[in-house]
């Protein structure tokens, strides 16, 4: 039997959720086919923000990949845009010629942000703020810093600054009318709101008129404002509202008004045609949020299964995703003389509550500062529940309400079963537990795949959380990811993406803003911080030696006894006699009672006692040695064999390129250690094919490996490529080490991280990629200004003397 | 004759020690580590870990604790326990600030807890 085509146009949020509602009900009723004009899967739209301000990245937000359409038998064209519709002929065109008949067709074209028609809005730097085009054209241009104009005070343009703040511009915001997000917030918490985005360090400009955008060779320079001001900007987004995306609708001839007409059952004019998410106009509404956007999407998935099935209209809620602002409104909040209104301030510590009553039923509520009752109060509103008997207590939210107990679990374990949790989804408390239970569910991934709770905004998490703890009990591990350690709940990416995107520029900062549990952190993660901060921070951050573990602070090995080792570098593994000659000379004054050569082609001596660290480097930096650093998550040894200087097999000078690395990488910080080879022929005497990163010379260049392993793990090493000169070689083997410094987990090992990521990320960054491969050379090379100084000479020359010499000696003496 | 018996030395000044760090007294063959936490608590403990006696001076120190560079037992600089799922003790001894002056005794203390 032939299955009935349906066809899809667009690949949005909707649209996406409402084939998983389908598939889910019936599988194989249809042959599905997506015409989407963006060339990308189905992405999480409500999380562009996160992006933008570096919090997350787009794989984090990806809900279906290649792959899941593969499964499903869906047919997705990609970055192909359908430009008619027959509807006596049942086909859909696409601007790439391609026909496909339908029997069910669902327009869900969405929407396009509004373009203010000012003098200018043509020029280049003028954004929009929509999809993921859009946040990578911000983030390009805030690459180099300046000035960025958001026009539109609404959630869109303010999500917007905070990102473009948070990457590091200085950002002003205009927006037409008194306060701030005048749509859902009353004027008491727009001005609070006003307050926090100046804290942030955004400018905002209220009853601003923009008049003309000004520019100079096709580029923005700046704006004019109605009264006269001008303001430098290098970009300008306009994010003042959306507007349905109708016009496919409006050109086959189906009813249109400002969206495409619906009807309850989600049918245009033509009972054949569906309409779905924001181009849609039902009851005089259009709905730019995702929650009655899914709310269609199930409706429209009964009415293609053959079930009775209305939407009716949404009351909306609307909370505000910048990190450190809490904010959430829901329903209707204006001022009217048969309202009455229950208001909270508390000016201190910045919260301001408000809910407006009519006929002592909650309408519409307003939270600032504190915002863990909104989805109660948003229960309240649409439930229509009257709140008589809870009046005097009512503002001071759920947990005050007959319990006497303030504990969270207990007032998400006192919620109704069908509490709704997720509002992005319309999930109840009842459906996650049900879930939980039927398939054992034990972590938030899970429940995210089979509830879709928290898999939108996100905002719910910590209820849907404390739902599985009440759950499953015991069996309960929050971890979905592995902390650092803990003092927190935030993994290392986490961690070293904040530092990053938050400008954190110290231990007590990055503890502070991201809400360490300890006053000053442990031993697992103060050394991993230190590294982050060294390594982000190379010209701001001062090391702190108090974070470093002993080896790294005393410079040098402790060993079982207290005592230490030293061993000094000796570049590529070469020596001399002098050298060789200190050396005696220094296990001979300070008796030092083991020397030993290391499997690093060094000299080890053994058991010198602490106090004595600084007469042994003085005396061995006279003949120019310096620290090897056998000591240091750094860079430790590049062994060689000798090569074309001696060797009859010898295709290259490797002795000459292992001493050429070691002198241009030694100083610098890795997450863990970091160990070379460079080997003059195949027959690999210097055993680079199990080194972190290593050189296999052949005679038509440099074979260049990476991510080998001889210790608890042994892993021969992955080929990167082969390239023709010695300064060839050099640029990719540190711009390597330096992506791998930007990226790994402290103590994580090059072939861990290489594994963690991919060998083909690494290949196509550093070798496929040359504009990338340079940016991180020059940023090995920007750090190494910082790092190549020799700590032994600085320490024998009296530098953290107080690390070497006790505090008092105190002598048994008859009593003076 | 034994005369130093609950007697005070002094072995310096706060600013001597680096705030989340250590230095050592010398007294004879016993090494005293002396600690200054992030708000200039000051604690003596015998410079030995319970577990394999590794210099505790040498270790991170944290909130109340010292993690031992050896092999990570973290130690109660207030009781010398060993904390966790370890257990050991290392000796305590008195120690004062008076003024800038750190003043040491070492009569070792008696272990607080009853184990």
């Amino acid at each position: 039997m032939n299955k009935e085509n349906l066809v899809i146009i667009g690949n949005g949020m909707a649209p996406g959720r409402m084939l998983e509602y389908l598939l889910e009900a019936d599988p194989h009723r249809y042959d599905i086919t997506i015409f989407n004009a963006e060339p990308r899967v189905n992405y999480n739209r409500l999380m562009l923000s996160p992006v933008l301000s570096g919090e997350k990245t787009y794989e984090d937000i990806i809900t279906h990949d290649d792959d899941w359409y593969a499964a499903h038998g869906i047919t997705l064209h990609k970055a192909c845009k359908v430009t008619e519709i027959d509807r006596a002929g049942k086909t859909v065109t696409a601007e790439s010629g391609v026909t496909q008949p339908y029997d069910r067709l669902v327009i869900a074209t969405g929407s396009s942000p509004f373009i203010i028609p000012l003098p200018g809005k043509d020029l280049d730097g003028v954004l929009t703020y929509r999809d993921l085009d859009d946040v990578d054209n911000m983030l390009l241009a805030a690459r180099d810093g300046g000035k960025a104009v958001v026009i539109g005070g609404g959630l869109l343009g303010l999500e917007a600054a905070a990102g473009l703040k948070a990457q590091g511009m200085d950002v002003t915001v205009l927006h037409l009318m008194p306060t701030l997000m005048e749509r859902q917030l009353d004027t008491a918490a727009g001005y609070l709101l006003e307050k926090a985005f100046e804290e942030l360090g955004v400018t905002v400009i209220t009853k601003a008129n923009s008049q003309e955008i000004l520019g100079a060779n096709g580029k923005v320079t700046g704006i004019k404002l109605d009264d006269g001001t001008e303001l430098h900007a290098s970009i300008i987004v306009m994010a003042v509202g959306i507007r349905p995306s109708s016009e496919l609708a409006k050109l086959c001839g189906l009813d249109v008004n400002r969206g495409i007409l619906v009807g309850d059952d989600m049918r245009t004019s033509d009972p054949d045609i569906f309409a779905l998410g924001e181009c849609v106009e039902h009851r005089d509404q259009c709905y730019g949020l995702v929650a009655p956007l899914y709310e269609m999407a199930k409706v429209i998935s009964d009415q293609l299964l053959g079930k009775e099935s209305e939407y009716t209209g949404s009351v909306t809620a609307t909370k505000l995703k910048v990190t450190g602002i809490d904010l959430y409104s829901a329903g209707d909040f204006a001022e009217a003389d048969d309202r009455e209104e229950i208001v909270l301030r508390d000016g201190a510590a910045g919260i301001y509550k408000r809910l407006v009553l009519k006929d002592n039923r909650i309408i519409g509520a307003v939270l600032y500062g504190e915002t863990a009752d909104g989805p109660w109060f948003f229960d309240l509103v649409k439930k229509q529940t009257d709140i008589t008997q809870m009046r005097e207590t009512l503002i001071f939210g759920q947990a005050y309400q007959g319990a006497s107990s303030v504990d969270p679990s207990l007032a998400v374990a006192a919620l109704p079963d069908d509490a709704e949790i997720c509002g992005c989804n319309g999930i109840c408390k009842a459906q996650i537990v049900g879930k939980i239970k039927e398939h054992d569910l034990t972590t938030l991934d899970d429940v995210r795949a089979h509830t879709k709770a928290s898999s939108s905004c996100g905002t719910c998490t910590g209820l849907v959380e404390q739902i599985m703890a009440l759950t499953l009990g015991d069996d309960y591990n929050p971890a979905a990811v592995q902390p650092m350690c803990g003092c927190t709940d935030l993994g290392h990416d986490e961690v070293r993406r904040l530092i990053k995107s938050r400008k954190l520029k110290s231990i007590p900062a990055v503890m502070q803003e991201l809400e360490w549990k300890t006053s000053c952190g442990c031993a697992k993660c103060r050394p991993a911080l230190n590294y982050y901060l060294v390594s982000d921070w190379p010209d701001e951050y001062a090391d702190d030696y108090q974070s470093r573990f002993i080896n790294e602070r005393a410079h040098a090995n402790i060993q079982k006894d207290g005592t230490y080792s030293v061993v000094p570098r000796m570049w590529g593994g070469q020596t001399s006699a002098e050298e060789l000659r200190a050396i005696a000379d220094v296990v001979d004054k300070f008796d030092i009672p083991t020397v030993k050569v290391t499997g690093g082609q060094r000299i080890d001596m053994l058991g010198i006692r602490k106090d004595d660290l600084p007469a042994v480097w003085a005396d061995l930096g006279k003949v120019g040695f310096v620290s090897g650093h056998a000591y240091a998550k750094g860079l430790r040894t590049v062994k060689t064999c000798v090569g074309t200087d001696w060797c009859r097999f010898g295709t290259q000078d490797s002795t000459g390129l292992g001493v050429r690395i070691e002198k241009f990488m030694w100083g610098s910080w890795t997450p863990a250690k970091v160990k070379m080879a460079v080997s003059g022929c195949p027959r690999n005497c210097a055993e680079a094919t199990c080194k972190d990163v290593g050189v296999v010379c052949v005679d038509s260049g440099f074979e260049i490996h990476f991510a080998g392993a001889a210790g608890l793990d042994i892993k021969g090493t992955e080929v990167l490529g082969v390239v023709k000169t010695e300064d060839d070689a050099l640029e990719h083997i540190v711009a390597l080490v330096q992506m791998y410094r930007e990226q790994g987990h402290y103590l994580e090992r090059i072939y861990k991280w290489a594994k963690r990521i991919g060998y083909d990320e690494v290949r196509r960054q550093i070798l496929d990629d040359a504009d990338k491969r340079k940016q991180y050379f020059d940023r090995f090379v920007f750090s190494q200004k910082f790092a190549q100084h020799d700590p032994w000479s600085e320490r024998a020359s009296g530098k953290e003397k107080h690390e070497f010499k006790p505090l008092a000696t105190v002598a048994m003496e008859p009593a003076q | 004759m034994n005369a130093l018996t609950q007697s005070w030395i002094d072995i310096g000044t706060l600013s001597d020690i680096p705030v989340r760090g250590a230095r050592c007294v010398r007294y004879n063959d016993l090494t005293i580590a002396i600690f200054r936490t992030v708000d200039d608590q000051i604690y003596a403990l015998e410079d030995k870990c319970p577990h394999r006696n590794g210099p505790l001076s040498q270790g991170i120190v944290h909130d109340g604790c010292v993690t031992c560079p050896l092999h990570n037992w973290i130690i109660s600089l207030e009781t010398g326990e060993a904390t966790g799922a370890d257990k050991g003790r290392t000796a305590v001894y008195p120690v004062r600030l008076e003024g800038d002056r750190l003043l040491l005794s070492v009569d070792p203390m008696k272990p607080t807890s009853d184990g």
